[in-house]
């Protein structure tokens, strides 16, 4: 946490209101986002109770595992899930534009530009929290390897026929929101973090109800009081005002409500079983139907007010004008979506258990840099995150004093002027350091000459009032010509900001392809096009 | 080699301890999340005298008027319970097989193992019997596994009885702690904040054993390399993976050994103190006033008192409850007031370093705000002062344009 942050959060203690951090929206928000408030069972891994999903934030789709412990029940919700989510992507997959692209052509080996098709949108998954993200990754993982029917006629336990392509498609969703910037799949409470400063500390964000009730308290309660009652406050019967945003439940609600209809289905349902006629077995249906109306009641209860929870914060999100850097980075979502829309049409196996040695380094390489560009995007579109940047010493903004025309040495001079920018901030400028700033859209690079003083070169402060003059040698973007461009180089009452860090992002050091990993990493891995085995169902599987 | 840690509690103590924890109120073995809360904090000594006098925390914070929000739901018990009496059944085959397929596949092949009884009366009874029980398993040169055994560790001054899920005696006489958890192992992979606070307790539960092996001639040697048992994806199967605690060994025998001495901080306490939870809520509150606690919000994961801790930290308006980072940053500042003050210069001396930095991210934070259109409408201003350096007026209309590079 940075001091600037430190001091909003603070500022948010005294005040019993949340502060901004961010001035602009740093995520892409789609217009018509697939909303996800999944629910899980204690103690089982990936076995969902239920979820509300939808696009239309009235009138979300219940789904609901009245015993999650039957896999067939399992089943019947993971289908409906993809019965939700796959024509909601499928939406995505026909629109598209073209696009350029630069490849390795392989016969000649050199790098030419193709043209291909880029989906003109994307689809884009809110999930509460963090946990929900995980929770996406896991039930992806749970169903991409599962076989239907079709698939292997002699699987002992069919999934349904579009289980396993949800698998994957979550699976990517996943994935994708492991790299920094990405929006493709987002949780609430990140993108709330990520614009304000509550009072209260890191941990306690994670829970959507108490950190909207800091950003936007009910009426004109202070953020402190509303936030205490979101997090704790409980009924007469002991159950939480504000269910966890989950994917896990209130383990009072678990014991109390759930366990006791989850029983009472359990019951109906062997009863409906023993029946021995027609009469009887209608009634003890009806009897069923109730238990199960009791379960899906108890689900929709703990889900819809996080429903709610979710629009709210991101009607809260879509009040903010939009960063000038999203789009871009929306952009490669879009590539993401589109690479991965080809996978599935080119019949490519699912995505594997384990990344092979090239494929998790590549994927580490794109991460950092995608950090990288992230922080930069970041600071150039919103000034408040350039003034941590300014605090950190990474970056500098001040007034042109001085504008001294000067050439470079060799056959053809060209510009090189002398700017001499006078700041309060303290950057940490080493000797011919490079400095940037955006000039319409691009970098213009500098480099740091010395601190001029009130007669020539000298060091520090000339006035005694905190400010220093930076002198620095413009480098480029001034065009081909012996005079610059007309406003390449900035003029004398300009205000001006020079970052120390790079505003785009080199790819690194290529890798060999997979078929080339070194001994040392484990050597090529095994048939690529080879299908993985799905998960080993057991007897003990009873989940 | 430190000192041995385990020594006979003093009479006095012990008297002194069970005076505070209340009349009839038996005292509370230290649980994981205690063992977890004396990691994660370990210079609170509210957390420490409690824990040490064996005070049942949650009933303290509930009759406190916070209750703790732990709680473990029945789906999650039984499938835990159920999980470990899988691994454990038939004698214990299929742990053995794991232990000796993952720690130790060049000895023999675990078959008939001894799975010695070790019900014995009261936690001193039952350690007691423990540790007979791993002496004969050593001298034996079979595999024999120890299940629920129990094993006492000297926590500042006073003994606490620790109950691992197993422990395994090797052939060669060396001893293994099993961890039993219903975590799933995915891929080969699992979570690692779980896998952290796994190695955590068992680390403790490692020392545990190692004082109980000094007390055996020769000493036999406790693996450093703990099984973690755990189900194998998506199903009960179980599957295991070695994890070496010597790290986490490491830091909890540094913490155990720099705790307040139990004695110091019950000999500070007023005559009559006590913290039985049927006393009325203001004698608690100002009994439990009367130990230093240093809270931070890492409490909330791992301490039952943590809300009332919250509580009172929140009403001193101490900085340390928006995170412990902030402390770091803010030097000898410590109230959310004082800080405050410090970066809208109204008080604070300019020379202290964390005051001037302060003051220039108070200053750079309302400029940009300001340049966005923020400063008019609300905010910035807390206490209805004008920030240090009017001069963001003037940059703020240079930069109006929005963007802060032009």
């Amino acid at each position: 946490m940075s001091l600037i942050t430190t001091l909003a959060r603070l500022e948010a203690v005294s005040s019993g209101r949340a502060r901004p951090v961010a001035t602009v929206r740093h995520r892409h928000l789609s217009e018509r986002p697939l909303v996800f408030v999944p629910l899980t069972t204690a103690g089982e891994a990936g076995a969902p109770l239920g979820a509300l999903v939808g696009t239309d934030r009235h009138a979300p789709r219940l789904l609901v595992v009245p015993q999650p412990r039957d896999r067939d029940l399992r089943f019947a919700f993971l289908a409906e899930l993809a019965d939700i989510v796959l024509p909601y992507v499928d939406a995505y997959t026909d629109t598209v534009e073209a696009a350029e692209r630069t490849e390795t052509d392989p016969e000649t080996g050199k790098r030419v530009k193709v043209v291909v098709d880029l989906c003109a949108d994307a689809p884009q998954l809110i999930v509460p929290s963090r946990a929900g993200v995980d929770f996406v990754r896991l039930l992806g993982r749970s169903m991409r390897f599962r076989r239907t029917a079709e698939q292997d006629p002699d699987t002992p336990h069919p999934a349904p026929p579009r289980v396993p392509l949800l698998g994957r498609w979550l699976t990517h969703f996943g994935e994708r929101a492991r790299m920094p910037g990405s929006s493709l799949l987002l949780a609430v409470t990140d993108l709330l973090a990520r614009h304000w400063a509550t009072g209260q500390s890191s941990v306690e964000d994670q829970h959507l109800g108490s950190l909207l009730a800091w950003i936007d308290p009910p009426g004109d309660e202070p953020g402190d009081v509303a936030a205490h009652r979101a997090e704790l406050a409980r009924d007469a019967d002991g159950q939480l005002l504000c269910p966890p945003a989950g994917p896990a439940t209130d383990p009072a609600f678990d014991n109390k409500l759930l366990a006791p209809a989850i029983e009472a289905y359990d019951r109906a349902r062997s009863a409906l079983a023993a029946a021995e006629d027609g009469l009887e077995a209608d009634d003890r249906f009806g009897a069923l139907t109730a238990a199960e109306q009791r379960v899906r009641d108890l689900v929709e209860s703990r889900t819809r007010p996080t429903w709610d929870a979710v629009w709210h914060g991101l009607d809260l999100l879509r009040a903010l004008p939009e960063g000038a850097h999203v789009p871009d980075r929306w952009t490669r979502d879009r590539w993401s979506f589109t690479a991965h829309r080809d996978r599935i049409t080119a019949g490519e196996p699912p995505q594997p258990r384990v990344d092979d040695a090239v494929t998790a380094a590549n994927k580490l390489a794109a991460r950092e840099r995608e950090q990288a560009r992230l922080d930069a995007q970041e600071a150039l579109d919103d000034p408040l995150v350039m003034a941590g940047r300014r605090l950190a010493g990474e970056a500098f903004a001040g007034e042109v004093t001085d504008v001294v025309m000067a050439y470079s040495e060799g056959r053809r001079p060209s510009p090189r002027p002398l700017v001499t920018v006078r700041t309060e901030d303290l950057p940490h400028l080493g000797e011919r350091a490079k400095v940037y700033r955006s000039l319409g859209g691009k970098p213009q690079a500098a480099e740091f000459v010395g601190h001029a003083g009130r007669d020539g070169i000298g060091t520090g402060d000339p006035d005694g009032d905190g400010n220093v003059l930076v002198v620095l040698r413009v480098l480029d973007k001034m065009g081909r010509g012996k005079e610059p461009e007309p406003g390449s180089v900035p003029e004398k009452g300009d205000r001006v900001c020079f970052t120390l860090f790079e505003h785009d992002q080199r790819g690194g050091a290529k890798l060999p392809d997979p078929e080339e990993t070194p001994w040392t990493h484990g050597g090529p891995p095994g048939d690529p096009e080879a299908v993985p085995l799905p998960d080993p169902l057991t007897e003990e599987d009873v989940l | 080699m430190p000192p041995p840690r385990t020594r006979e509690t003093a009479p006095a103590l012990r008297h002194r301890l069970a005076e505070l924890r209340g009349p009839d109120v038996p005292a509370k073995a230290l649980d994981a999340r205690a063992l977890a809360a004396l990691a994660a904090n370990p210079g609170c000594r509210r957390r420490a005298l409690l824990d040490g006098a064996g005070v049942n925390k949650t009933e303290l914070a509930s009759a406190l008027g916070s209750p703790s929000a732990f709680g473990q739901s029945q789906f999650a018990f039984m499938r835990g319970d159920a999980f470990e009496a899988r691994v454990k059944a038939d004698g214990g085959t299929e742990l053995l097989r794991l232990v000796h397929e993952r720690l130790d596949p060049s000895a023999e092949p675990p078959s008939g193992a001894h799975v010695p009884d070790l019900a014995a009366a009261g936690p001193e009874g039952r350690t007691a019997r423990t540790e007979l029980a791993l002496r004969e398993a050593t001298e034996s040169g079979g595999w024999t596994l120890l299940d629920h055994p129990m094993l006492a560790l000297d926590v500042a001054g006073s003994p606490a009885f620790l109950e691992p899920d197993a422990v395994v005696v090797h052939p060669d006489g060396t001893w293994t702690v099993v961890e039993i958890k219903s975590f799933p192992m995915l891929d080969g992979a699992a979570d690692p904040a779980k896998v952290g606070a796994a190695a955590r307790q068992s680390a403790v539960y490692v020392l545990a054993l190692e004082d109980a092996a000094a007390r055996v001639d020769p000493v036999p040697q406790v693996r450093h390399r703990v099984l973690l048992v755990c189900p194998k994806d998506f199903t009960n199967l179980p599957t295991a993976a070695a994890v070496d605690v010597r790290k986490q060994r490491a830091v909890t025998r540094r913490q155990l050994t720099r705790l307040t001495r139990i004695e110091e901080i019950a000999d500070a306490l007023p005559e009559g103190t006590c913290f039985a939870p049927d006393l009325p809520q203001e004698r608690l509150t100002a009994a439990v006033e009367l130990l230093p606690a240093t809270y931070a919000p890492e409490c909330l994961a791992a301490c039952e008192l943590a809300f009332h801790c919250r509580a009172r930290s929140r009403a001193a308006a101490e900085v340390t409850s928006v995170g412990r980072s902030a402390r770091a940053e803010l030097g000898g500042l410590t109230t959310v007031g004082d800080v405050l003050a410090a970066a809208h210069g109204t008080a604070g001396d300019p020379a202290d370093p964390a005051v001037a930095a302060l003051r220039r991210a108070a200053r750079l934070r309302a400029e940009a705000l300001a340049s966005a259109g923020y400063g008019a409408r609300d905010e910035v201003l807390v206490d209805g002062e004008v920030p240090a350096g009017a001069e963001s007026q003037d940059m703020a209309g240079a930069s109006a344009g929005g963007a802060p590079c032009h």
